[in-house]
């Protein structure tokens, strides 16, 4: 059918949104007003268009007026223009003769001036009008999902996320950059508010995901490039040295044992550098997978070359200590993603009133996990830098956290954590526990009755962003400890608090190179670094790249029940997609007029894609439409107008430039 | 019966366009032969009288030359439109406004103060300027107007067919003339030569490689010009991509760049915009002060990518103009 | 100038950053002037200069394009290539006489809602101060020299020689050409 030719005729549907649009815009005169355009066989105005009855107008109204095109004032047709697309081909057209106006969010939502907003929507509504006589009709096309999954990050988000996939069948890749799955979790000693240890529940998904037949996994390595677009990406990983053999190794540690360093020396970084390990090491005993790893800053025989190699003689026969190993890249095909790259903890240095990395007994949150963690530093044993078992601590809420010289947001963690820091570290040290909290904030299941628990345990709880932690005695009971100074809100003056132990509950911020990830997955970012859901109710998971779903701490600070809940979110979108086993993609590709084309090669390196060829035997250019992401950067730049893009072809946007300048 | 008659007729113009039809050589004896050329002011003898009387549409055809500016020019527009079946847009003047709408610029005052006063050549210390109507000996000698305005021809008034080119070629004016005897015409409004751009016919097409990205801009001066390379592969601003084909790619077989007189392909509605899109597009710098450099080599914009066709462009004439 | 003039601006805006943004400021009620029409393309390399220039002929008093931040291209790198254009493009429109704050590129992200309110306001009352551009009556007035001598040559029709002698064409043009 090639309705171009035909006499056009123009269906015309302004929504009331509820009061949403209509209370700002008079629904009424922009329907009247269309009306009077030319083309327009009917124009209508409706409560809600997007509800069945809605739809169901439209159809009617096709068949019945004859109806060939369709355009919908409504809201923005990132939400809406799939659904009345729908319901324009279930009148029995092709679905790409409708065009959508936003008078929602573009007009009625951000305007309040009645009048200027309905002339505003009639300008849109013209332009729509001008535009639709433009439109041809178009295929969509489908694009084959590849089964297979790549997860990246394995934290708990990841490990969730892909067992979940593997569990259904699926063949999922899990990239972790650090030598071992857990993420921040491992490193946790209970979990609130029910106080299971995180190891037990944590460490038996681990070794499943490491012994799972589905799953792939891969860490010490990272995603270095991605391409392709949804359900064909080609990923490539590269897995860096970790001087180690990781089939040959079964994880026995005695090269552990065997190295020339007889005690551990160096900064352990799993214990946040509390406590010591070897060159070679392997990060924490549950660590998946159980292989060992040689630090090649501090192996002497990587740094010098000069070593006894005590460990490979240990290793013996299973020879799985190669001092030569290189990076290796691996190119992988999957059709989904996942990225749960999670989140970092703030730098308490940068709030220097706290005295953090000035004074050895104020530690941060997480240093003190470890602190009280059995298999810690210490064995669980609560004992301060400088020796000392604390009989008082204050736990400073907060930090880097609600505050407009570090980070306005709430990192929605802290108040749990810190309360159950109090709670453990009470267990451990019967101290004195002293809380400087700004709000109290409880909203999960039995978190707030953890709050009430605390209470009864006789834990302090005083209302004051602290001003300072200082080692400056006033008094004689402030002699050798740290002072809290704080104006105590409730009980209206300032206080100074001596305490023998301080935490900081640092905040959650983005991943250092949260942005160099966002731009290997091609992800949005709000401004503080955070990856960004594609609607932040009805696409909580999903990205602006199809095919790319987000879970877990990467997206904005949320504890674990959260990021469990979302993980499982994000790979059931994988599971729906490779289960339907095609996308179909919007036809907004471009082609090159070949009977016009010049062959002048112009838009050939313009092409991220690399989309576009010359192709040698007719002289022009030609463009792979599986490729061809739709940009439409070559049609703007072809000098002789000989590429055109579906959808957005030069005459749809010239009308729709002159219809938004035609209503005065 | 009777051979039908032509009209070719100047207006804004060098003479260049009636070059081309003395450049049809033994050509011209073919075309005279179809034809009478009744109408040729710059060969022939010829009165407004003589025009005014001829019937209506009693001319088969005229080729209008130059640029439309004076009340002279504009007069006769509309006259040779009402005596001619056909009336065609000869040349980049009549089609696009050419060199001349390049003065849509400038002031009128600006323009005429500069030709009558401050050329280097000019000795005029009464400062005495032409003026419209002069008295001498009782007798009254009158002159055209000046417009505010250059035009091209289809700004005045309706135009059948376009034949562009500074001037066009002996080629394109032949198989103009002939689709006018014929009667094989396209539809009205029909740009009378390739719809493909020039690269298709130049000899360097093979030369430019897919991954050109701009550094900088040169002017043909401004380096010895590789005769056999594209242009644009050697950095120097060639119209060509932009520019319809149909004269034989002779300025670069001339070791020049395309300047762009044959105007934009039908499928572009500014061809200056094109083709600043397209160069701009493959400069290599991402930030604003290394594209800024890159773009120095191009001093004049509207003067390179508009040099024929300032007055049938979108802007048409520097905005703040007085009218 | 009209007393109740309100400039007219045409924005361009990308689908995956800018346009979203503006949908952003739509869902946190964020309120600003409405003197602004977006058009939707995918990407702010999608922007043809020739929109931008259909867009001041057709009345625009102005035209804002938005794109991603600078690294942060849906399409990797569309947006360079539109800034790359525009450089030279406000060149261009300079020497035609359009105020360089007429047409404006601002690289907006889907998270920046504000930034939508904040560089709407801001244009439209840079250009209210700037006043109309008023391109399609500046070309009416440009014609009216011709439809005058196009209406005395009608009447005249096989009449008298308008070349310098009609009234009008002597009260116009005061310098003739030889």
């Amino acid at each position: 059918m090639n309705s171009n030719r035909e006499e056009l005729r123009i269906g015309f549907y302004v929504c009331h949104c509820g009061h949403n649009i209509a209370a700002t815009v008079d629904c009424a005169e922009v329907a009247r007003y269309v009306g009077t355009l030319p083309h327009v066989a009917l124009s209508r105005e409706y409560k809600y268009m997007c509800s069945d009855p809605g739809q169901e107008l439209i159809q009617q109204d096709i068949r019945e007026h004859k109806l060939n095109r369709v355009v919908v004032a409504s809201c923005s047709p990132l939400l809406h223009e799939h659904t009345f697309r729908g319901a324009t081909e279930a009148g029995g057209l092709n679905p790409f003769y409708f065009h959508m106006v936003n008078i929602r969010e573009h007009n009625s939502w951000v305007h309040t001036d009645r009048k200027e907003a309905t002339e505003k929507a009639k300008a849109l509504a013209q332009a729509a009008i001008e535009r639709v006589a433009h439109h041809k009709a178009l295929e969509v096309k489908r694009v084959k999902i590849h089964a297979d999954v790549l997860v990246v990050g394995g934290g708990i988000a990841g490990i969730h996320a892909a067992m979940t996939m593997a569990n259904a069948g699926k063949k999922v890749y899990l990239v972790e950059r650090e030598p071992t799955i857990g993420g921040h979790m491992a490193k946790f000693d209970k979990t609130f508010p029910t106080l299971d240890c995180a190891a037990c529940i944590l460490t038996p998904k681990m070794s499943e995901v490491g012994n799972h037949p589905n799953i792939t996994l891969w860490t010490y390595s990272e995603v270095t490039k991605v391409d392709g677009y949804v359900g064909n990406y080609k990923v490539t990983v590269k897995h860096k040295p970790r001087y180690i053999v990781e089939d040959a190794c079964v994880g026995c540690m005695e090269c552990i044992d065997a190295c020339v360093y007889k005690t551990p020396k160096f900064e352990d970084e799993f214990n946040e550098g509390l406590g010591k390990r070897k060159p070679v090491f392997i990060p924490f005993p549950q660590a998946t997978p159980q292989v060992v790893i040689i630090d090649p800053e501090t192996c002497l025989n990587l740094k010098t070359g000069k070593c006894k190699k005590t460990c490979v003689e240990a290793c013996a026969d299973r020879m799985a200590i190669d001092f030569t190993q290189q990076e290796t890249f691996d190119e992988i095909e999957v059709g989904t993603m996942i990225v749960a790259t999670g989140f970092k903890t703030f730098d308490a240095k940068r709030v220097p009133a706290y005295g953090y990395g000035v004074y050895p007994n104020v530690y941060t949150a997480l240093e003190v996990e470890r602190l009280v963690n059995a298999s810690g530093p210490t064995g669980g044993e609560v004992i301060t830098r400088d020796g000392r078992h604390p009989k008082s601590i204050g736990i400073i809420h907060c930090v880097g956290s609600r505050d407009k010289k570090t980070n306005v947001w709430c990192s929605r963690v802290c108040c749990m954590y810190s309360m159950k820091l109090a709670l453990l570290l009470k267990e451990h040290t019967g101290a004195e526990i002293y809380n400087f909290y700004i709000d109290i904030r409880t909203p999960g299941k039995g978190y707030e009755e953890f709050y009430n628990k605390l209470l009864d345990e006789g834990v302090h709880f005083i209302r004051g962003r602290v001003g300072e932690v200082t080692d400056w005695a006033m008094t004689p009971e402030e002699e050798g400890k740290l002072t809290i100074r704080v104006e105590d809100t409730l009980a209206g003056y300032v206080r100074r608090i001596p305490v023998d132990m301080v935490v900081l509950a640092t905040g959650l911020e983005p991943q250092q190179d949260a942005q160099d990830v966002r731009r290997l997955f091609n992800l949005s970012c709000g401004g503080e670094g955070w990856f960004l859901e594609r609607h932040p109710k009805l696409a909580p998971v999903s990205t602006f790249t199809d095919g790319i779903f987000i879970a877990g701490g990467c997206q904005g600070p949320r504890d674990i029940p959260d990021t469990v809940a979302q993980a499982g979110a994000a790979a059931a979108e994988c599971l729906a997609l490779i289960d339907k086993g095609y996308v179909e993609q919007e036809p907004n590709t471009a082609f090159v007029l070949a009977e016009e084309c010049s062959g002048c090669k112009s838009c050939i390196p313009l092409c991220p894609y690399t989309a576009i060829a010359f192709d040698e035997s007719s002289k022009v250019a030609v463009i792979n439409e599986a490729l061809c992401k739709g940009c439409g950067t070559c049609v703007a730049s072809c000098p002789s107008g000989s590429i055109v893009q579906n959808l957005f072809e030069d005459d749809e946007v010239f009308s729709e430039i002159k219809g938004v300048l035609a209503y005065d | 019966m009777s051979k039908p008659k032509l009209g070719i007729y100047w207006c804004a113009s060098c003479g260049g366009c009636e070059e081309t039809v003395v450049d049809l050589a033994e050509d011209i004896l073919g075309v005279v032969e179809k034809v009478d050329i009744v109408l040729w002011p710059v060969a022939m003898d010829f009165k407004y009288e003589d025009l005014r009387a001829m019937e209506d549409k009693s001319l088969f055809a005229t080729l209008l030359n130059g640029a439309i500016r004076s009340t002279e020019q504009e007069e006769m527009a509309h006259l040779l439109r009402r005596k001619s079946q056909y009336l065609i847009a000869y040349g980049s003047c009549a089609v696009t406004g050419g060199i001349p709408g390049l003065a849509n610029q400038f002031p009128r005052e600006q323009i005429l103060k500069y030709v009558y006063e401050e050329t280097p050549s000019t000795v005029n210390e009464k400062k005495i300027r032409p003026q419209l109507k002069f008295e001498e000996s009782g007798r009254e000698v009158h002159l055209p107007g000046l417009w505010n305005v250059v035009r091209s021809l289809d700004q005045v008034v309706d135009v059948d067919f376009y034949v562009p080119g500074c001037p066009p070629t002996p080629n394109i004016t032949r198989e103009a003339v002939n689709a006018l005897l014929s009667g094989k015409l396209p539809p009205k409004g029909s740009v009378l030569c390739p719809d493909k751009a020039l690269c298709d016919e130049c000899a360097r097409k093979d030369s430019k490689p897919t991954n050109v990205a701009f550094v900088e801009f040169k002017r043909p001066h401004q380096q010895l010009l590789d005769p056999a390379k594209c242009f644009l592969a050697q950095g120097v601003v060639c119209m060509g991509p932009a520019t319809r084909s149909g004269c034989g790619a002779q300025c670069t077989s001339g070791n020049m760049p395309c300047t762009g007189c044959f105007g934009g392909t039908s499928r572009v509605r500014d061809q200056g915009a094109k083709i600043l899109s397209s160069l701009c597009a493959n400069i290599e710098a991402k930030d604003e002060a290394g594209i800024n450099k890159a773009l120095e080599g191009i001093p004049d914009p509207v003067g390179t990518f508009y040099r024929y066709g300032l007055a049938k462009s979108l802007l048409r004439r520097r905005v703040d103009l007085p009218a | 100038m009209t007393k109740d003039w309100k400039p007219r601006i045409v924005a361009f805006f990308c689908n995956w950053c800018t346009y979203t943004a503006a949908d952003l400021a739509g869902v946190s009620r964020l309120k600003y002037a409405s003197n602004v029409r977006v058009i939707r393309l995918m990407c702010s390399g999608r922007v043809d200069p020739q929109f931008i220039l259909e867009a001041l002929t057709h009345g625009a008093d102005g035209v804002l394009i938005g794109g991603c931040h600078p690294f942060d291209c849906h399409y990797v790198e569309g947006n360079y290539k539109m800034l790359r254009r525009f450089q030279l493009l406000k060149r261009l429109l300079a020497d035609m006489g359009i105020e360089d704050q007429r047409v404006r590129l601002e690289w907006i992200s889907a998270a920046e809602g504000d930034k939508v309110k904040r560089v709407i306001n801001d244009l439209t009352q840079q250009i209210q101060a700037l006043g109309p551009l008023g391109f399609p009556s500046k070309v009416a007035d440009w014609d009216r020299e011709m439809t005058e001598l196009e209406h005395h040559v009608t009447a005249t029709a096989a009449g008298v020689c308008a070349c310098g002698e009609s009234e009008m064409a002597a009260a116009k043009p005061e310098v003739a050409h030889v």
